[in-house]
């Protein structure tokens, strides 16, 4: 082969059975799933370079506004978030059983985990639902209606007769605004990958039931799932920043 | 010069010449096999043709910008029309024309078959790239005719956010579509280029326009999200008025500059690396030599993307920054301007003692080194702090990125069209017209920009419509020179459209270039090889082009 480099390279072109999916520009299926899964990591990774923008924004206004802050992370429900986190690391779980059962070619595994997976979302969706929802009742959706009485005077609580945290200037109460626009910005921003992630739960259950993924065609649900896990992460994350973190320094 | 003695080009014998039966053009017929198409060179071509169309929107922009400062009164447009003007210019040609100028088509059209493959990684999300495209410049249009938005290409806030009435939210929603599409493209060829080299393509026998490309790649995957997020907030803010970037809710405008200038100075090097890249496969071709220090230019568009992400904040010295970190990122800009003088001066060496010959990707190709470099070494005047605080917002800045990207980008694509159009087409463009063309347009220039540096270093602020008598001679010649420039990229459009029906028939390989993209039929088959080649040699081995023998099948029909 000295001098005819564009010249012949024969590969056994027929040595096996190809899957009907396989694409007539990779050499081989192996080139087409790893090029395919590649292309998942490298998207996740804009992905991550997206919600990276809303993290650093957290971390500065978290460090100028500390008080407000901590004042406005007091107003949100550890346990509904706490039964979300379940609920995602479950829905996580089944997606994970569910390439598992794609692999070993059960195709009523498969659809049971998609539509388990589908489910959970759902419930995390109602949830969050709930959540703003009250966000709405008490004027804490940033805009023209907000309101900071809450945090400049702290309800009462009954039985201590004491406010049920420390009132905060009005400088500094105006800025729990600010956390609730970053709080509705990433959540909102991680509701809406789940839901084009339910989206295209639907697809893949549809496509599931029809046996496309029975026969050692996993890509689409390798893919998916590497998207779903990531969906869950980035709520991870968002957790302890949003809810947990020195939630309550005054105890 | 007589082009006789110092061409290298080689046309297959006219009387005998015919086009190849089967290539990619005439493999199917009808609007709908192009529209639905997955071959990653009818997507080139989809993309070709959109490309041009926004770039003759955005100039006839700047044409009408340029009138209005032919005198000193506003006397074409209102003040406001005319912040939509600059405005849409800014946009258009940006996000609708340089970023994906040279990578979505070029770079779509080249890179499968320099690597040997057979088409992209993902043809579907290519070809969705493209409809996103389109989608993002639909909404552009719609921003245009629903009234225009006048925040400038930059969406500014608060002046974005709270004291426009323009269709801000139209706008951008068009860049955060149009983002995606570069996203895209980049994914693909990343991917493409680790996971589809034909067999002994290593990573140090690829093209430089395949490393240039990788290299801008990189940029659009990790930078491009970043602008997106940051649109999605200016959009949040603006209609439903969360406090992200507004002070009276505690936000912080400079966050906004901040995030916005991560994406958008790597943008600048998302615009000129694949520019880079085909002048190092011009340069090499015309001057008959490989590349020198091919690994040097190579790892130096790494450097740039690498550095790039770190030199954002010199947009924002006069905004309140530190000085701290002022003088930080005024260091970092310095050192960016390191490897793009290592381009340059490998371009000047590999030159040297060179068989140079002088066809119109040749003149573009110099016409990038001068412009170009004039644009380079201003931006480190601009990086310097102190002449910054003198120049920034002043005609100045408006001609140093025009150097860079007009310059820069825009010959650097002149030079590839011209130097790809046989391969692409089959046919060749007419030479003298097209050496006119690359002359007007250097002239045109030249013309239209070096005036703005002088203005610029008088105090002419940009983005007024109307400013001091004094003023007026500069800007006289600086419109006359538009008009010339105008008339050097009409040209193209004529005689390359000319061209596609009466050019002399290409051949395979007119240029007698190494690349592999040349060593198959032009235009290439569908499937862009009949069978995937096995590579044994550097790239730019011209030894090896010499003894090639011509038993290999490079025809089909």
């Amino acid at each position: 082969m000295d001098n005819t480099a564009v010249a012949t390279h024969i590969h056994e072109e027929h040595a096996h059975v190809s899957l009907p999916q396989h694409r007539h520009h990779f050499e081989t299926e192996e080139q087409q799933r790893e090029a395919g899964t590649f292309g998942m990591w490298l998207f996740l990774l804009t992905e991550i370079m997206f919600f990276g923008g809303l993290f650093f924004a957290y971390l500065l206004y978290r460090n100028w506004y500390y008080d407000a802050f901590v004042a406005a992370s007091n107003q949100l429900s550890i346990k509904l978030g706490s039964i979300n986190t379940v609920f995602l690391i479950a829905s996580g779980f089944f997606m994970a059983l569910g390439v598992w059962a794609a692999e070993v070619r059960k195709r009523g595994l498969l659809v049971i985990f998609l539509i388990l997976t589908t489910v959970l979302g759902f419930a995390f969706l109602g949830i969050k639902y709930v959540e703003y929802s009250e966000k709405f009742e008490k004027h804490h959706v940033p805009g023209a209606h907000f309101d900071i009485s809450e945090f400049v005077n702290p309800p009462i609580d009954a039985k201590t007769g004491k406010a049920e945290q420390k009132p905060l200037p009005p400088d500094m109460a105006a800025k729990t605004q600010v956390f609730f626009s970053l709080y509705f910005a990433m959540t909102g921003m991680h509701a809406v990958h789940m839901i084009i992630g339910i989206v295209l739960l639907f697809w893949l259950t549809w496509r599931a039931y029809y046996g496309d993924f029975s026969s050692g065609y996993v890509a689409p649900i390798e893919n998916f799932g590497l998207y779903w896990h990531f969906v869950d992460i980035v709520w991870l994350f968002l957790f302890p920043l949003l809810y947990l973190i020195n939630r309550h320094p005054l105890s | 010069m007589s082009a006789s003695t110092s061409t290298i080009l080689n046309l297959p014998d006219q009387t005998t010449a015919t086009m190849p039966k089967r290539n990619y053009l005439n493999n199917e017929h009808g609007l709908l096999s192009w529209l639905f198409t997955g071959d990653h060179k009818r997507i080139a071509i989809l993309y070709l043709i959109s490309i041009t169309f926004f770039f003759f929107v955005g100039g006839a922009f700047a044409g009408l910008i340029r009138l209005e400062l032919l005198t000193p009164q506003p006397d074409l447009m209102a003040s406001d029309t005319y912040n939509k003007m600059f405005s849409m210019h800014g946009i258009v040609m940006v996000f609708l024309f340089l970023v994906p100028s040279v990578p979505a088509t070029l770079g779509n059209f080249l890179i499968p078959i320099m690597l040997g493959t057979r088409d992209l990684a993902f043809p579907k999300i290519n070809l969705l790239s493209w409809y996103l495209y389109l989608a993002g410049g639909t909404f552009t249009l719609a921003a245009l005719i629903f009234g225009g938005v006048d925040t400038g290409w930059t969406f500014t806030t608060p002046l974005s956010t709270h004291y426009l009435n323009t269709n801000v939210i139209t706008a951008a929603t068009a860049i955060f579509i149009a983002g995606f599409s570069s996203i895209f493209t980049g994914l693909n060829f990343i991917v493409t280029i680790h996971r589809m080299r034909a067999p002994g393509m290593t990573w140090f026998r690829m093209p430089l326009f395949v490393w240039a490309h990788y290299a801008a790649s990189v940029l659009m995957v990790l930078g491009t999200p970043v602008l997106a997020i940051t649109i999605v907030l200016v959009a949040l803010e603006r209609t439903i008025g969360i406090g992200v970037f507004d002070p009276t809710k505690g936000g912080d405008p400079l966050l906004f500059q901040h995030l916005f200038w991560f994406y958008s100075h790597p943008a600048v090097y998302i615009m000129i690396l694949p520019g880079m890249g085909v002048i190092s496969e011009v340069v090499s071709t015309f001057s008959r030599k490989r590349v020198f220090g091919y690994t040097a230019v190579a790892f130096s568009s790494v450097a740039i993307a690498l550095f790039g992400f770190f030199v954002w904040a010199h947009h924002m010295f006069i905004m309140g920054v530190s000085n701290y970190s002022a003088l930080v990122f005024s260091l970092l800009t310095m050192l960016v301007a390191v490897p793009s003088a290592i381009k340059i001066f490998n371009w000047a060496f590999t030159l040297q003692k060179g068989s140079i010959t002088f066809e119109t990707p040749m003149l573009y190709a110099f016409a990038f080194f001068g412009l170009f470099t004039i644009g380079g070494m201003t931006g480190v005047f601009l990086g310097a702090l102190g002449m910054d605080i003198h120049l920034t917002e002043t005609y100045f800045i408006v001609a140093h990125f025009h150097y860079v990207m007009v310059g820069g980008m825009l010959m650097a694509f002149m030079a590839g069209i011209h130097f790809w159009w046989p391969k692409m087409t089959g046919r060749m463009y007419p030479e003298s017209f097209s050496k006119l063309s690359a002359v007007t347009s250097f002239i045109g220039f030249n013309l239209t920009f070096m005036p703005q540096f002088i203005l610029g270093y008088l105090g002419m602020p940009r983005r007024y419509h109307a400013y001091p008598a004094e003023y007026q001679v500069l800007n006289v010649l600086s419109t006359a020179g538009a008009t010339v420039l105008g008339v050097g990229f009409l040209l193209p459009l004529l005689y390359l459209t000319w061209s596609l029906k009466y050019g002399a028939i290409a051949g395979n390989n007119p240029w007698q270039a190494t690349g592999l993209e040349w060593q198959i039929q032009s235009p290439p088959l569908t499937e862009n090889f009949t069978e995937i080649p096995i590579v044994d040699h550097e790239a730019y081995d011209y030894e090896w082009l010499a003894h090639k023998t011509e038993q290999e099948v490079t025809t089909v029909g």
